[in-house]
C-alpha cells in the first residue's frame, strides 16, 4: 500500500507547467545590474516627475543598508542582485490605427494565457490591466470604467495623469523602507496598477492585473496602489504566469490597499508562478509585500489567495485595521509540490475599537516540500473589544514533506477576545479506499480530498476564479496520490 | 457469482484466511458468523481489494473473471458494495458531490452518458425514499459529524445508489438500536433481487431476524468450520460460540 501511495503521489505532483511557454519578441531592456544610474534611467524612461525619483534613490539609499530577512523557514540560494536586469519592456510596433493598439504578438500571448485583451471578447465582465515584464501592455475597460468616475490604469499612467493622488498614498501602507524587499521593490519598481474608486461607487465589473514575466534575467518589480474612498467597493483579482527557465527569476511586489470610511476592497490572488522542475530547478522567487490599510470606521479589507506556483514565496497579506469596528480577513490556500517552499500567512495589526479579524490558512505540502504558515495577531492598546479567530489547518500527501505554523499573538488590550485553532492531517489510506469502493480512481479521489478541505477558501473566490483555483490544485497535485 | 478457493491470506505476518472456500450465486442471502477475531472483516476487504493484506494462496472469481486482478475501484464498477463497518469521514466534500462522482464513475464505466446535476438530484430523491434515508443529511459532508446509525444508514443510501450485484455488510448491525436496525433491513430486503446477492457479515443472529439468509457459515480461526440453513444462526443464538470451537478443535485432532 505504502509504494502504490507513493506511485500515485508521484504521479499526481509530477505534472507539466502549462504556463512555461516563451513569446519571442523583441525587448527593450536596460543593462544588468542595480545602481542609482539604472534608477536614474528608469525613471527618464517613464517620464517621472522629480519627486518620485527622488523617493526611488532615497529607497535605494536604505536597500543598501538592510540585509535580507532570514527569519523565514526558507532556504534562499544567495541572490546576486548585480545580476538581474531591472527593466525590460516588449517592444511594441508602431501603432498603426488607435492608441489602444497591443502589438498581435503580445494579444497572442496573453489570449493563450486565456486573458483576452479585447473588451468584446470578455464575457465576465473583468477589466484586465496585462503586465508583461516591466511595463502594462493595455488596460481594458478604462473608459468604461472612467464614465463612473473609477480610475483604473497602470501605475506609470496614473503617475502622469493623477499625481496628486499617487503622491499622496504611494508609501502610505508599506514605507519605501518597511523590508529589504519592499526597499528594493520601491527603488526600481516599472510598473503596475492603480486603482481609484471614488465615494458611493461600487464598481460593477471585477478589476484585475496579469502578471507575466517573459524575458531572460528579469526581475519584476510593479507595484500595485489601490484606493477604496468613502463607502466605496471593489472585487479586485491578480493572476500570474512564468515560462519555465532553468535559472531563478526574482518576483518583489508590492500592494497597497487603502480603505476609507465604510469602503470595502476584496483582493483575490490565484499565484501560479512557474515553481521550477521536480528537482528543484529553476523557478519565481516570489518575495512580495501586500498590506492595506482600514483606515476609515466601519471598512473591510478581504485577502485571499491561492498559491500553487513560485520556487520560493514570502509573502504575508496585511491588514491594519485602524478605524473603529474595521474588518480584515485572511483566506489562503497554499500548495506546495516537489521541492517548492513557502512562508506565508498575515498580520493582522487591530488599532481601532470593535475591530475584528479572520484568518483561515489552508497549507498542502506533497512531494519533498515545505510549507508553513507565519501569522501575527497584535492587539494594540486601544483596541477595546477587538476579536480574533485563526484557523490553520495542513494537509500533508506523503511523508517527505513538511508542515511548519508560526502564530504570533501579541496583546496589550485585556477586553479582546482571540481564538486559534490548528489541525496537522493526511490525506488517509482510509479515505482514499472508501472512495475507491465507490469506483472513484485514486487520482480523482485525492482531487476531492484536496478541495474539500480547501473548500472553506475557494468558497471566497469570486465565482470564475473559483473553477480555475479548483482545476489548479487539481494539477498541482497530479501525481501526487497516496 | 462468487467463488472463493482455498483463499489464505496473511495481515502483518500473520495468517489470517488460512483456506476459505465459498460459491455464492445470484439471488442468494449468505450470512457469514463467527466470534472476534475470526476474519470476518479480513474476507469481506480482501473481496473489495484493499491493499494492506497478502494473499499467499487461492483464487476469488467473481462473474468468471479473475479479482484478484482488479483494482479496488473497477470491483466496486463490476458491481461489488462493500457497506463499511466504519465508514470513514471526508471533511468538505459534500455527500451529494461525493455520489454524484462515484454514480458517474460507474455510468461511464458501463458506456452512459453522466447524470447532470437535476437528473442526479432526482435519482438521489426517489433512492432517499426506498432506504428512508433522512434528507438532511446528503447536504453533509460525507459522514461528517454523523451519528453512528447515521453513518450505517449512509452507507446503505450508497448502496441503493450504485445498486451493485454483490453487496457485503460487514457488521453493518453493530452499534445500531432495533429502530435503526430495521430500516437498514428494510432497505437490504427493497434492494435485493433475483440478479443480485448479498453476503451478511455479523456476530450476532439480530439482523437476521430481518434479513433472512439462504446460507449460513460459520468462520472460525481463519477457516468456515461449518455451513448450513438459517438454523444455525438460531443454534449459535441459543449456544455461543464455544461448541463449536471445541468441534473445530477436535476436528484437527
Amino acid at each position: 500500500m505504502e509504494n502504490n501511495h507513493d506511485e500515485v503521489i508521484r504521479e499526481v505532483t509530477q505534472n507539466e507547467y502549462k504556463y512555461g511557454f516563451y513569446t519571442d519578441i523583441e525587448t527593450d531592456t536596460l543593462p544588468k545590474g542595480l545602481n542609482e544610474d539604472i534608477i536614474r534611467l528608469i525613471s527618464t524612461k517613464k517620464k517621472e516627475p522629480p519627486w518620485l525619483l527622488e523617493w526611488r534613490l532615497k529607497a535605494f539609499q536604505q536597500w543598501k543598508k538592510m540585509k535580507m530577512p532570514a527569519w523565514a523557514h526558507l532556504v534562499i540560494p544567495k541572490i546576486d542582485y548585480q545580476d538581474i536586469i531591472y527593466y525590460a519592456a516588449p517592444k511594441q510596433k508602431a501603432s498603426l490605427g488607435s492608441l489602444d493598439e497591443v502589438d498581435p504578438e503580445l494579444r497572442k500571448t496573453f489570449d493563450k494565457l486565456g486573458i483576452p485583451l479585447d473588451e468584446q471578447k470578455h464575457l465576465t465582465g473583468v477589466a484586465v490591466d496585462a503586465v508583461m515584464d516591466s511595463v502594462s501592455v493595455k488596460t481594458t475597460f478604462s473608459e468604461t470604467l472612467a464614465e463612473l468616475g473609477i480610475i483604473f490604469s497602470s501605475f506609470s499612467e496614473a503617475v502622469k495623469n493623477h499625481p496628486d493622488l499617487v503622491k499622496k498614498y504611494l508609501g502610505s501602507v508599506v514605507p519605501s523602507t518597511d523590508n529589504y524587499f519592499a526597499a528594493l521593490n520601491s527603488a526600481v519598481f516599472s510598473d503596475g496598477s492603480f486603482c481609484y474608486i471614488p465615494k458611493g461607487v461600487r464598481c460593477p465589473m471585477e478589476l484585475s492585473t496579469y502578471f507575466r514575466i517573459n524575458a531572460a534575467n528579469t526581475g519584476q518589480f510593479e507595484r500595485t496602489l489601490l484606493i477604496a474612498d468613502d463607502e466605496a467597493y471593489v472585487s479586485y483579482l491578480e493572476g500570474c504566469t512564468a515560462p519555465m527557465r532553468d535559472e531563478n527569476q526574482l518576483h518583489a511586489a508590492v500592494v497597497e490597499i487603502v480603505a476609507l470610511e465604510r469602503a470595502e476592497v476584496k483582493y483575490s490572488t490565484v499565484q501560479n508562478w512557474y515553481p521550477g522542475d521536480k528537482n528543484g530547478k529553476g523557478g519565481i522567487f516570489n518575495f512580495v509585500t501586500k498590506r492595506g490599510i482600514c483606515k476609515g470606521n466601519d471598512s473591510k479589507i478581504s485577502w485571499t489567495q491561492v498559491e500553487t506556483g513560485s520556487a520560493i514565496t514570502w509573502k504575508y497579506p496585511s491588514c491594519i485595521l485602524k478605524g473603529h469596528n474595521s474588518i480584515g480577513e485572511f483566506y489562503s490556500v497554499a500548495v506546495t509540490n516537489n521541492m517548492q517552499q513557502a512562508d506565508t500567512g498575515t498580520k493582522m495589526m487591530h488599532i481601532g475599537r470593535n475591530t475584528r479579524s479572520t484568518i483561515v490558512s489552508k497549507g498542502i505540502s506533497a512531494g519533498k516540500s515545505q510549507n508553513s504558515y507565519r501569522g501575527l495577531v497584535r492587539i494594540m492598546k486601544n483596541a477595546e473589544n477587538a476579536r480574533n479567530f485563526s484557523q490553520c489547518d495542513s494537509l500533508l500527501l506523503g511523508d517527505k514533506c513538511g508542515a511548519h505554523t508560526f502564530p504570533y499573538i501579541e496583546v496589550d488590550n485585556s477586553t479582546s477576545i482571540i481564538e486559534h485553532e490548528a489541525t496537522t492531517s493526511k490525506v488517509n489510506e482510509d479515505q482514499i479506499f472508501y472512495c475507491n469502493q465507490r469506483g472513484i480512481g485514486t487520482e480523482k479521489a485525492i482531487s476531492l480530498i484536496v478541495n474539500g478541505y480547501a473548500k472553506e477558501v475557494l468558497n471566497k473566490l469570486p465565482m470564475e476564479f473559483a473553477v480555475e483555483a479548483q482545476k489548479l490544485l487539481q494539477i498541482s497535485l497530479e501525481g501526487s496520490v497516496g | 457469482m462468487l467463488s472463493i478457493k482455498d483463499l489464505k491470506v496473511i495481515v502483518a505476518e500473520k495468517e489470517i484466511l488460512s483456506g476459505i472456500n465459498l460459491d455464492v450465486k445470484a439471488g442468494e442471502v449468505h450470512a457469514i458468523m463467527g466470534p472476534n477475531g475470526s476474519g470476518k472483516s479480513t474476507l469481506a476487504t480482501a473481496i473489495a481489494g484493499r491493499d494492506v493484506m497478502d494473499i499467499t494462496h487461492g483464487s476469488i472469481k467473481y462473474m468468471g473473471e479473475n479479482l484478484l486482478e482488479m483494482d479496488p475501484e473497477e470491483r466496486a464498477k463490476k458491481g461489488i458494495f462493500l457497506c463499511f463497518q466504519y465508514p470513514v469521514e471526508i471533511p468538505g466534500v459534500s455527500m451529494v458531490n461525493f455520489m454524484k462522482t462515484a454514480v458517474n464513475e460507474h455510468r461511464l464505466f458501463n458506456g452512459l452518458e453522466p447524470l447532470s446535476a437535476g437528473d442526479f438530484l432526482k435519482y438521489m430523491r426517489e433512492k432517499k425514499e426506498l432506504v428512508e434515508f433522512d434528507s438532511q443529511l446528503t447536504n453533509r459532508s460525507v459522514n461528517e459529524g454523523f451519528s453512528g446509525g447515521e453513518k450505517k444508514k449512509n452507507e446503505i443510501f450508497q448502496m441503493a445508489l450504485l445498486e451493485p450485484k454483490l453487496a457485503i455488510l460487514d457488521e453493518t448491525d453493530s452499534g445500531l438500536d432495533i429502530d435503526a436496525l430495521k430500516i437498514v433491513a428494510n432497505g437490504v430486503n427493497t434492494l435485493k433481487n433475483k440478479d443480485n446477492a448479498t453476503i451478511v457479515i455479523t456476530h450476532y443472529q439480530r439482523l437476521l431476524d430481518y434479513i433472512i439468509p439462504d446460507f449460513v457459515h460459520v468462520l472460525y480461526d481463519g477457516r468456515i468450520v461449518k455451513s448450513s440453513g438459517r438454523e444455525l444462526a438460531l443454534e449459535l443464538e441459543e449456544k455461543g460460540y464455544d461448541w463449536i470451537k471445541e468441534e473445530a478443535g477436535r476436528q484437527e485432532k
